[in-house]
């Protein structure tokens, strides 16, 4: 009886050792999870950098028009605040209306059919689905400052501008930072569509192993379990920057 | 100037929606240099809309404000350059929270009158001095009570060293015992001939401190003289319902 047990354990373990043999050491296979990843953390990285810089220039637009508009007077500032406020409030309607995947696809085979660098698109697309989600999460950040904070600075003769930046985000910022953390990781995750341009991003390199090897569970297992320690990793970062600005305030 | 007079109003109005709600109602009166006005009238009244439209935190529908000569409601006239000569102290002190009380003091004058940071911060350090706060210089503003915090708030707006302070209800936000501490910062700048324009209940403050109380009712100066006419001799109706209800 437990000679039977440990023979078929035994095999079990042989059956292992092979499917893992083939899925990521034959013909050095573990080379696509390595370049997967490279790509999915390139991509996801210029894309976040997009994003925040699309982001604030949304939110500053926004939060601009809302807190000036109605104490300025006919002047031309204000109707060309009026027009940025109308274009960003359509680009949020569009990007956050749609699927990332099919925005990802009109970049890729409609407006820039011609390009041949599929990261370049997936930079571009990632990076301006994101900016639309930065901007809701910037804007709610400087809207939760108190407004005295504004009239505080701009009494002391600061202008608009000057008084954003010397008061109002250095407290926005830390308010914005843990839901800036959590659409970096959701960003991360969301690269995972980039295989339907064809880009071989992790997921995709998965998935190219599993058609080769015709095993699924080691492969997609991987995949898994790489995301999973790059988001506790970032996790662990934005934590420890956390408890750092909240020491330096008091 | 050839009259000594700090700001003039002629014909301040408020409205809004579209003149439905009339917060200032045609307000007219001089403040003069070296005098301490106190605004005080029933709530909603249109006091507080009036002393901040002075620093054009509000602005006003109609009507001019001039401040040292200069039409602050013209589009013309540099706004920020203007209020730097006119400091003001809110009700909910609104120190910045991210900076030390000695960054909260010297943030204005180094960025905007491009003091060094030395200057600046002597002349912080003097001020705190004076109103026996040196030793919060490295403080955060939460780790200060009201009374220290609106204290903060006063050499905040000295260090710019305007012309006029502005003071929105100072001590209304403030502990009954923390009141007297702020109160005597504020007599003190009066005795120094600080102009002060200030919307206060502290009817004792007024009494003894002011030079001259205005008594606003419906967006309207009802009665304008010396505290004893204010409270001694009150003329209007509605003046001496709202003493009696406060005294």
């Amino acid at each position: 009886m437990n000679i039977v047990l440990l023979s078929g354990f035994q095999s079990w373990l042989n059956n292992l050792k092979d499917t893992f043999y083939l899925n990521f050491i034959a013909d050095d296979r573990y080379m696509y999870f390595l370049n997967g990843l490279g790509t999915t953390l390139e991509v996801t990285f210029f894309a976040c950098i997009l994003g925040i810089f699309l982001g604030a220039v949304i939110a500053i637009i926004r939060t601009t028009h809302d807190k000036l508009v109605p104490d300025l007077g006919k002047c031309a500032s204000k109707y060309i605040l009026k027009v940025l406020n109308f274009l960003a409030n359509v680009y949020l309607t569009i990007i956050r209306g749609t699927p990332v995947v099919v925005q990802l696809m009109i970049c890729y085979f409609v407006i820039f059919a011609t390009s041949k660098s599929k990261v370049m698109i997936a930079v571009l697309a990632f990076g301006i689905n994101s900016g639309a989600y930065v901007a809701e999460i910037i804007r709610a950040g400087i809207m939760s400052i108190d407004n005295g904070q504004l009239e505080a600075g701009r009494s002391l003769g600061f202008n608009y501008i000057q008084t954003m930046w010397y008061i109002i985000f250095p407290q926005a910022f830390k308010n914005i930072l843990p839901s800036l953390a959590n659409e970096f990781i959701v960003l991360l995750k969301e690269t995972s569509v980039a295989g339907y341009v064809g880009l071989q991003d992790l997921t995709k390199a998965g998935d190219i192993v599993r058609g080769r090897t015709f095993s699924a569970f080691m492969p997609l297992l991987a995949v898994a379990i790489i995301y999973l320690i790059v988001v506790m990793f970032f996790t662990r970062l934005v934590a420890t920057l956390e408890r750092r600005l909240k020491n330096s305030e008091r | 100037m050839s009259d000594n007079s700090m700001i003039k109003i002629s014909g301040l109005k408020k409205h809004y929606n579209g003149g439905k709600i009339k917060a200032l109602d045609g307000i007219t009166t001089d403040i003069k240099k070296g005098e301490v006005v106190v605004i005080i009238g029933p709530s909603g009244s249109g006091k507080s809309t009036f002393l901040r439209s002075l620093n054009l935190l509000e602005r006003p529908t109609e009507g001019t404000i001039e401040f040292e000569g200069t039409d602050i409601t013209s589009p013309k006239n540099d706004i920020n350059q203007l209020r730097m000569k006119m400091g003001m102290v809110f009700q909910h002190f609104n120190l910045f929270p991210h900076l030390t009380i000695i960054d909260n003091m010297t943030l204005a004058p180094i960025k905007l009158l491009k003091m060094n940071k030395e200057d600046a911060e002597k002349r912080a350090l003097g001020l705190l001095k004076k109103v026996g706060l040196e030793d919060r210089a490295k403080a955060y503003p939460s780790q200060l009570s009201g009374g220290q915090k609106q204290r903060i708030a006063i050499v905040r707006a000295l260090c710019m060293e305007p012309d006029v302070l502005l003071f929105d209800e100072p001590t209304s936000a403030l502990d009954p015992e923390m009141v007297g501490e702020v109160l005597e910062v504020m007599k003190e700048l009066a005795r120094g001939g600080m102009t002060m324009a200030c919307v206060t209940h502290e009817m004792g403050f007024a009494r003894e401190v002011a030079t001259r109380v205005i008594f606003m009712d419906g967006g309207k100066i009802i009665e304008d003289g010396t505290p004893s006419d204010i409270f001694d001799n009150p003329q209007n109706e509605r003046l001496k319902s709202f003493l009696a209800k406060i005294l």
